[in-house]
């Protein structure tokens, strides 16, 4: 099934602070797609603009199923996760006082999930053999980087085919963060899955980005057709490699 | 085996309430017992919106007593027969937990919580203004007559309130064991990532109101045949509230058993203190017993269970 997520002029922001003017973004079919730009730019309100947390004011939002076309915005969170797109929210957002188990479950409040709900946790659990063994430990009670996994995992138990992931490093040690990332690269090759990722780690992020978008205040300011463009951008040389 | 059981438990209690009313002679207990089984459903349909869900109610006594002048008016008006008073004590009731849910559940955390303590305060007001249904002063309900197999009209409230008691539990149970559950667990813990996960938070929460809006108004709509007198101040009392909120967090929160736990024995503890010293500790009672389950239990009974279940295990 091939699908495509389409980001066009989206202005967007809450009450009178407007945070995007303006942003158009893809994700195609298969593809990892990095959104970079450093705290306060707009990558989180973009995130929520897609999955129907934050209204748009102006701009389209929709998803190409088989040349079909379905528009998000004015869609509630349920239903656009209905579409099978997932989020890993920024500061991981687990359920602290629920066990690893229930967390994972809750993964797949969506009807469609809840028919494979057996395979998908087992496909789960093996993918992350730490939370195999945590299955009946409280999510709170893990560690920074065991509480990412279980983020990145119960999004996956709704069987998406577009993961959004915001800012997987968040918190987390460097070699925690590159645990983190070669885990959703290896997902993202096993399920065959489409991903959106805000990120501000540069090195990180293009490790498995096929190509990427630098938002600064709200706007696109670049367009990086490969991670190589990416990377010898001005843009990217001042922000984030210091040179 | 764990599908049945609760059944067979249900229909357990049931036939011990039935027979209790062939071999129990002092009519005293089952004035007792009623309360007792009151406060099991009261407890109950407190927990599926403060315990599932994390949404603290201050205002069970307007739910309550709303239910109970439901049945007022449909006995004044009808002579309704119980059955009748009861569906629409626990429709009224929901229709109320619907309304008050849609207007303040946008809103998080203790505001909802001001908000019933004010619907309680408003329909207080309204009823003691109410001249149909005998405003401040109440009015006077006649019961009907004993049928058999029950010896008295109390006997048969006694039976139907333990048998409200058995559906009540058995909708927690159930609402425990599902995705709605599930989903309700979720916002209690984090209502955010319930909404980033997909999980349809409002209406889960409404659905929670309305449950245990009509849970409190199914048991209050017998009230009137119990007591004979409906009269605002003890239809409205400050008791429903509190104790529907204490039951549950003594017996323990997330579990159906919990506040049927804390029913039994702090309603029990508060017969034996009326008959034997006076009605008027009740409130201390809970009180007391409150602070130190806070302090010392703050899992409630269920959980200090399970921890020391589980360090026996260990």
């Amino acid at each position: 099934m091939a699908s495509r997520l389409v980001v066009e002029d989206v202005h967007a922001g809450y009450g009178a602070v407007r945070v995007l003017h303006g942003v158009s973004v893809e994700a195609n079919e298969g593809e990892t797609v990095v959104l970079l730009g450093t705290n306060g730019n707009g990558k989180s309100t973009l995130i929520k603009s897609i999955m129907g947390m934050v209204a748009p004011a102006r701009g389209a939002i929709f998803l190409e199923l088989d040349g079909k076309r379905i528009d998000l915005v004015g869609r509630s969170t349920e239903d656009i996760v209905n579409l099978g797109i997932a989020l890993v929210p920024e500061g991981r957002r687990l359920f602290p006082k629920l066990t690893v188990e229930e967390n994972l479950l809750l993964g797949a409040y969506r009807r469609a999930a809840r028919r494979d709900i057996k395979r998908n946790l087992d496909s789960c659990l093996e993918m992350f053999p730490i939370l195999q063994e945590r299955k009946r430990q409280l999510a709170g009670s893990m560690s920074g980087g065991e509480q990412q996994m279980l983020a990145v995992a119960r999004a996956l138990m709704s069987a998406p085919r577009l993961l959004l992931v915001d800012e997987p490093s968040v918190g987390l040690a460097p070699i925690l963060v590159s645990r983190v990332i070669s885990k959703i690269q290896e997902l993202k090759d096993r399920y065959q899955l489409t991903v959106l990722m805000a990120e501000q780690n540069f090195n990180q992020a293009t490790k498995i980005a096929d190509r990427g978008y630098i938002i600064v205040h709200g706007r696109i300011e670049f367009e990086g057709a490969s991670t190589q463009a990416l990377s010898e951008h001005e843009l990217v040389k001042r922000f984030y490699l210091g040179v | 085996m764990k599908k049945g059981l609760p059944l067979l438990i249900a229909v357990g209690v049931l036939l011990a309430a039935l027979v209790a009313t062939r071999l129990v002679g002092n009519r005293y207990l089952y004035f007792a017992g009623y309360v007792i089984f009151q406060y099991v459903v009261l407890a109950t349909a407190w927990n599926i919106l403060g315990g599932y869900t994390g949404y603290v109610n201050f205002g069970t006594a307007g739910f309550f007593a709303l239910g109970a002048y439901t049945a007022t008016v449909l006995i004044l008006a009808f002579k309704a027969p119980l059955p009748v008073q009861i569906v629409a004590g626990g429709l009224v009731s929901a229709v109320l937990g619907l309304g008050i849910g849609y207007l303040t559940l946008r809103l998080r955390g203790v505001f909802f919580s001001i908000a019933t303590l004010a619907l309680a305060l408003v329909l207080q007001t309204f009823v003691m203004n109410w001249e149909y249904v005998g405003g401040a002063k109440g009015v006077s309900i006649i019961r009907p007559a004993a049928f058999p197999p029950f010896a008295s009209y109390v006997e048969f409230l006694f039976f139907v309130m333990a048998a409200l008691a058995v559906v009540s539990a058995m909708a927690a149970w159930w609402i425990e064991n599902s995705w709605v559950g599930r989903g309700l667990a979720a916002i209690r813990d984090n209502e955010e990532a319930a909404e980033c996960m997909g999980v349809p938070t409002l209406r889960l929460k409404l659905l929670a109101t309305v449950v245990s809006g009509c849970f409190m108004g199914v048991a209050g709509a017998p009230f009137p045949y119990y007591v004979t007198l409906v009269e605002p101040v003890s239809a409205f009392s400050l008791d429903y509230a509190v104790n529907s909120l204490a039951m549950p967090m003594i017996g323990g929160t997330t579990t159906w058993i919990g506040p049927i736990v804390g029913a039994i024995l702090l309603s029990t503890a508060q017969q034996v203190a009326t008959v034997t010293i006076s009605s008027e500790l009740n409130l201390l009672i809970v009180g007391i017993v409150l602070v130190a389950f806070v302090l010392l239990a703050p899992q409630g009974i269920v959980g200090l269970v399970q921890r020391l279940a589980g360090r026996r295990r260990a």
